[in-house]
């Protein structure tokens, strides 16, 4: 166990000579995130437009359902995926678990009702707004929605930062799908836990540094977003 | 022109006609028997005070609101969605998209598969707003909002112009753009709809007044003929009101 200001210098050490274990976790962390974000946009916009711009039986359990989908623990989505991509599951044959991709779909599950809930917010609030206008045009619902995906670009690239904030940072579904191998499939998260349980703090302390990092880049890429859009009243 | 009988008694399949509407969303009866039998070109005002139904009644006219009885044709037949696409609206309070100037008209025009960035620098000058193309649209002032909306509206080429208090935030020298603008557009034969409050407006622009109040038309004549002699108790309470001041 080394003492904290110890372990401090040696961590600052790693990031300065951008440390190449450290980096292979790094850009594995991001591929897989990054990833899960586009992929769950993909899929949450959509639905998220979906339920911002059409009225069915059911709606207001859906919206529910999603929303509640939101706060999903992340141990959950991953035992989940277990499940399903373990050798027995139905996915087994695969061969999947403890890959980078099974990584990717969980926390792809995970963000995907973060994206659709936040979006469908975002379009609803617009749809009101324009509802009448738009109607008036005699716009089609495809016109509609692009326009309203349009208009809410800069929301909505916030909702996708937030949903890579949220897979970045989490550790209980990469762990369980992931099984943490070096060189493979151990990222920032997993790293942390596992150096710290082993006593091996500057490491820990290296990629805690990192993802601090990340976290303050992600909100000042969301504070600059919407600082651009208000101040061209696109917000 | 026409004479007060005569336009009450318009053919109902001559323009645009209103028969006996009803709107009462919840329990109020806010649209309350209204009939309108507008002809197929020419500004007609409506008139009358805060909350009579104006802006209510040309949604209804304009199809974005269903009335609970009654219904709206145009000549003669209930409207089709044909008809509504050549119709356009400018509302009490302009809806600009966060977009660009330019971009709001473009969207209008693209929207009918004509995207002609000619014809949008025409449209913007015409109303005012020439140069403006790059500037986000929302920052524009209240009056400038206003007059995109219009040149938005005009992008449409419309049959039917619905104006809901379209000069309310303008300045003089906007308002009188904007009543140059109606008179060309009645020049070409569109139909026009003017919501407003500035009788001097209706006075020089109108070829007919109708006066709203409670949710029901309850006269409509001549610009003339109703300034001149209104016949409704209604009505001349309004005016009686405006010679005091
Ligand atoms: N969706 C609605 N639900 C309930 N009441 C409504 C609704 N829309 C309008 N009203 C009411 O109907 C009445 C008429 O509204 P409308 O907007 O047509 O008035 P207006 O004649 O245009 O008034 P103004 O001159 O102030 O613009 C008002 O009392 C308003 O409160
Ligand atoms: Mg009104």
């Amino acid at each position: 166990m080394q003492s904290i200001s110890e372990a401090l210098g040696l961590a600052l050490g790693l990031v300065i000579s951008a440390d190449a274990d450290l980096f292979e976790i790094v850009r594995l962390s991001l591929y897989v995130s990054l990833s899960a974000t586009v992929l769950a946009c993909a899929f949450g916009l959509p639905l998220g437009a979906l339920l911002a711009t059409t009225r069915f039986r059911g709606r207001g359990v859906a919206l529910v359902i999603v929303n509640a989908l939101m706060g999903l623990p992340p141990v959950v989505v991953g035992l989940f995926v277990y499940l399903y991509l373990s050798r027995s599951g139905p996915l087994g044959f695969l061969g999947l678990l403890y890959t980078p991709t099974a990584m990717i779909i969980a926390q792809t599950l995970l963000i995907t009702p973060i994206v659709a809930a936040l979006s469908r917010q975002v379009l609803e609030d617009m749809d009101r707004e324009y509802a009448e206008q738009f109607r008036s045009f005699a716009l089609g619902w495809v016109q509609r929605v692009q326009a309203l995906v349009w208009d809410g670009r800069y929301a909505l690239l916030t909702v996708a930062l937030a949903g890579f904030g949220r897979a970045v940072a989490e550790v209980g579904a990469v762990i369980i799908v992931g099984g943490n191998i070096d060189h493979l499939t151990r990222v920032m998260t997993t790293a942390i836990a596992l150096e710290t349980s082993k006593g091996e703090l500057a490491l820990a302390l290296a990629l805690g540094m990192v993802l601090m990092t990340l976290a303050l880049v992600v909100n000042a890429l969301v504070y600059s977003v919407r600082a651009t859009a208000t101040r061209s009243a696109y917000a | 022109m026409r004479d007060t009988a005569s336009y009450l008694e318009l053919e109902a399949d001559a323009g645009l006609s209103a028969t006996d509407l009803h709107y009462a969303p919840g329990r109020s009866r806010l649209i309350d028997g209204l009939t309108l039998h507008l002809p197929d070109s020419g500004i007609h005002c409506l008139i009358g005070p805060n909350g009579a139904g104006k802006s209510l009644t040309l949604r209804l006219l304009h199809g974005l609101l269903t009335p609970d009885a009654g219904a709206v044709r145009w000549r003669g037949d209930t409207m089709s969605a044909s008809d509504r696409v050549a119709q356009a609206m400018v509302f009490q309070k302009p809806v600009l998209l966060r977009r660009s100037v330019a971009a709001n008209v473009d969207f209008v025009l693209k929207s009918r598969r004509s995207a002609d960035p000619t014809f949008r620098d025409a449209l913007l000058k015409r109303v005012g707003l020439e140069g403006r193309n790059r500037q986000p649209a929302r920052l524009l002032s209240g009056g400038e909002q206003q007059r995109l909306a219009l040149a938005r509206a005009l992008a449409i080429r419309p049959r039917v112009l619905f104006l809901d208090e379209p000069t309310a935030s303008l300045d003089p020298n906007s308002a009188r753009l904007i009543e140059e603008i109606l008179c060309e557009e009645r020049h070409h034969g569109t139909l026009c709809v003017l919501v407003t409050h500035d009788v001097g407006q209706a006075r020089r622009l109108a070829d007919s007044v109708a006066f709203v109040s409670v949710g029901r038309i309850v006269e409509h004549s001549t610009t003339d003929a109703f300034f001149r002699a209104p016949v409704s108790r209604e009505a001349r309470a309004y005016l009686s009101n405006l010679m005091v001041l």
